[in-house]
């Protein structure tokens, strides 16, 4: 009974700990991307309607 | 929303019950308190004269919006162990054991780097700057220092709710300014006597977690003095923008009535001493003086944005 309870256990936490894990990256994922988003729009915003005209 | 799986009481239902969901993370940042900095920071940024694309207006908010919940997280890990004694905080995510110390440590910590320097790098160093010194302050000056320390906590320690309306400016005119000291000066007077009103009805919940709150210090009766003596100065400092002209007629005479009644409560609780009734009155004036605050910057925000359409 005892060694198997200790690994229900740990599967328990292994799980738990992967589920933080995968819920961290998915948050960095979206935090990276809204960045990008933010980043982009900025850029554009700051050279202005422009940056279409430029020589090519 | 954190209260999602709260009521499963098996082993395995306190596992999932323990996982962080994103509404801890929300309440980590300390969203009513965010509430009041962005629309602090808004108000500073439609007085401020001058404009600036509306994008990159909307990046400095967000950005002044996540520096603010940024320090809310950090003072969140650092007063974990006072937040599980007052009933007031002992539901915040860390003591309920939904957020780990560390796991706030890493969140407040990227969202205060990544605000200032997206603030700084987009929209301007100098609002950058000042939003790095709010943070820097309200940990480091308020959280770590003061505020287990001395009486005088939120007095000093209120500076840092002060400085938004004054980034928000920053923000748009590259400066600071007289307008922008007034706005902060309003918050920084304003602070003291709203969190005294708390305190006085909290009195036991700061005693028992050891903060040198001025009633565990100096006594409820002091308190109330005190109260009476900043609300006196904070009426006082609301009427400035009267005299400094960016405050029109509707502000001198909504934020004089509102700044009356104001006065009114703060005499009523330095009148009422005893029982339950002190009790409450106490805690009318707390919560007027969240609206009394919403009201000034209303105020100022409403004249602002009347000017800008009719120039």
């Amino acid at each position: 009974m005892e060694p198997q309870l200790a690994d229900g256990n740990d599967n328990e936490s292994r799980n738990a700990q992967a589920k933080r894990q995968r819920m961290r990256s998915i948050a960095i994922a979206v935090a990276l991307a809204a960045l990008v988003g933010l980043f982009y729009a900025a850029t554009i915003v700051r050279m202005g309607g422009h940056v279409v005209e430029r020589p090519l | 929303m954190s209260g999602i799986g709260a009521d499963t009481t098996n082993a395995s239902g306190l596992a999932e019950s323990l996982e962080p969901s994103v509404g801890d993370f929300v309440q980590l940042m300390k969203p009513r308190v965010m509430s009041l900095v962005i629309f602090t920071a808004l108000t500073g940024m439609v007085a401020a004269p001058g404009s600036l694309h509306p994008v990159l207006a909307a990046i400095a908010l967000l950005m002044i919006a996540v520096g603010a919940g940024a320090s809310g997280a950090l003072n969140m890990w650092y007063d974990a162990d006072i937040d599980a004694q007052m009933a007031r905080t002992a539901a915040r995510p860390i003591p309920r054991g939904r957020v780990t110390a560390d796991e706030a440590l890493t969140f407040g910590t990227i969202l205060s780097i990544g605000s200032v320097l997206t603030l700084g790098l987009l929209v301007n160093w100098l609002a950058g700057a000042l939003l790095a010194f709010t943070i820097a302050f309200y940990l480091f000056i308020y959280t770590m220092w003061l505020k287990r320390r001395t009486p005088q906590n939120i007095v000093i320690g209120g500076a840092a709710g002060a400085f938004p309306p004054m980034v928000g400016w920053a923000a748009v005119t590259g400066s600071v300014s007289i307008e922008s000291v007034v706005m902060f000066m309003i918050i920084f007077i304003w602070t003291p006597p709203h969190f005294w009103a708390l305190a006085l009805y909290r009195c036991r919940d700061y005693e028992r977690a050891g903060v040198p709150m001025l009633p565990v210090v100096a006594g409820a009766d002091e308190t109330r003095r005190q109260i009476l003596i900043y609300s006196v100065l904070m009426v006082i400092v609301a009427a400035s923008p009267i005299y400094f002209g960016f405050g029109g007629m509707t502000y001198a005479i909504a934020s004089t009535l509102a700044g009356a009644i104001f006065l009114a409560l703060a005499v009523k609780v330095w009148r009422v001493r005893e029982g339950r009734a002190a009790d409450q009155v106490a805690r009318r004036l707390f919560h007027y003086s969240i609206f009394y605050l919403f009201l000034l910057f209303a105020l100022l925000l409403g004249e602002s944005v009347v000017t800008r359409l009719m120039a």
